[in-house]
């Protein structure tokens, strides 16, 4: 029994190994690119539309609404990151319905850079906003001494972010694998169906928990004078 | 016993008591979080999206403490970095 696909190699040349983790990446980036180029090439206004279009536009208009919900100001400028962020973490969890793959989110390197990706995009995403004296500002707010524990905080929500994506996709792996050597026909479909039921709720999860960190981040520019006149 | 039988008994017991006690204060804490939330979506239905938007996060956050002790489990059973350590000096003389 392996932990992550990192242990599945499908091609090894000296040092380069070609991993299931880099294969099942790359193909769900194919898939999403592909099919995401393929579906707008012909876009209609009217009324008439297909039903691809249709499933694009209900998943871009709420995640719109989810990360304005949040307390973004303008979702749209913030679309990008976390629409591919939620988009590729869902896909991968929803493509373990495929036998044979296993979601490249159970691999801890791959979550790790995901969550290296919020580590990064928060400070740029807030520089952008506030400006970088205001936004170095936000982390002596209080006092003085609260520094070490916001710099503390930013380090340990990212590997909570990484820690908590891998646990899930992990054991849910891990509990079919079981599941298959002891009780090997109703339980295993069951487990993965909530094992489905999970990938979609943490790429939720994932991805309002950036939202979260971006707002608190880029939020508060004018500490106590506009408090609720909007 | 011998180092190698100790510290299997060691990282077995004690990947079952991680797991064991680290689960029973993120259940409790998970049980009150939803007991409340739907409390308060029986009382104010229509702020619904609002609270379970916030439970749904919350909850993960409470989850996560149990997710450690699981990974921390797994590592001890699977990726022990001290049986591989004696396993090695075992089999490298």
């Amino acid at each position: 029994m392996h932990l992550s696909p990192d242990g599945i190699i499908f091609w090894q040349h000296g040092l380069f190994k070609l991993n299931a983790t880099i294969v099942f990446t790359w193909g769900l980036m194919f898939l999403l690119t592909v099919g995401s180029k393929l579906i707008t090439r012909k876009l209609s206004m009217g009324l008439e539309r297909t039903r691809w279009q249709n499933l694009l536009e209900i998943l871009v208009t709420s995640m719109r609404k989810q990360i304005a919900d949040v307390g973004l100001r303008n979702p749209e400028r913030y679309l990008g990151f976390l629409g591919t962020l939620f988009l590729f973490v869902a896909m991968a969890a929803l493509c373990t319905i495929i036998p044979g793959y296993e979601a490249p989110t159970g691999s801890l390197s791959t979550t790790a850079t995901l969550a290296l990706c919020v580590f990064v995009a928060v400070p740029m995403f807030g520089i952008e906003e506030r400006g970088i004296g205001n936004y170095l500002k936000s982390y002596v707010h209080p006092t003085f001494i609260m520094l070490p524990f916001n710099i503390i905080s930013e380090l340990s929500r990212t590997l909570a972010l990484a820690v908590r994506l891998f646990g899930n996709m992990m054991s849910g792996a891990m509990i079919i694998g079981i599941l298959l050597t002891i009780t090997p026909f109703i339980f295993p479909i069951v487990m993965s169906t909530l094992g489905l039921l999970t990938g979609m709720v943490q790429a939720y999860i994932f991805t309002i928990l950036s939202a979260v960190y971006i707002a608190a981040a880029t939020r508060a520019r004018k500490p106590k004078s506009e408090p609720q006149t909007e | 016993m011998d180092s190698m039988t100790i510290i299997a008994v060691a990282s077995i017991a004690s990947a079952g008591l991680t797991i064991a006690l680290g689960s029973i204060g993120p259940a409790l804490g998970e049980g009150r979080a939803v007991a409340m939330a739907l409390n308060s979506l029986a009382q104010q239905p229509d702020a619904a999206s609002t609270i379970t938007r916030t439970l749904f996060v919350g909850l993960a956050m409470i989850e996560s403490i149990a997710i450690y002790c699981f990974v921390v489990a797994m590592i001890l059973i699977f990726a022990n970095p001290f049986w591989n350590h004696v396993v090695t000096q075992v089999t490298g003389k």
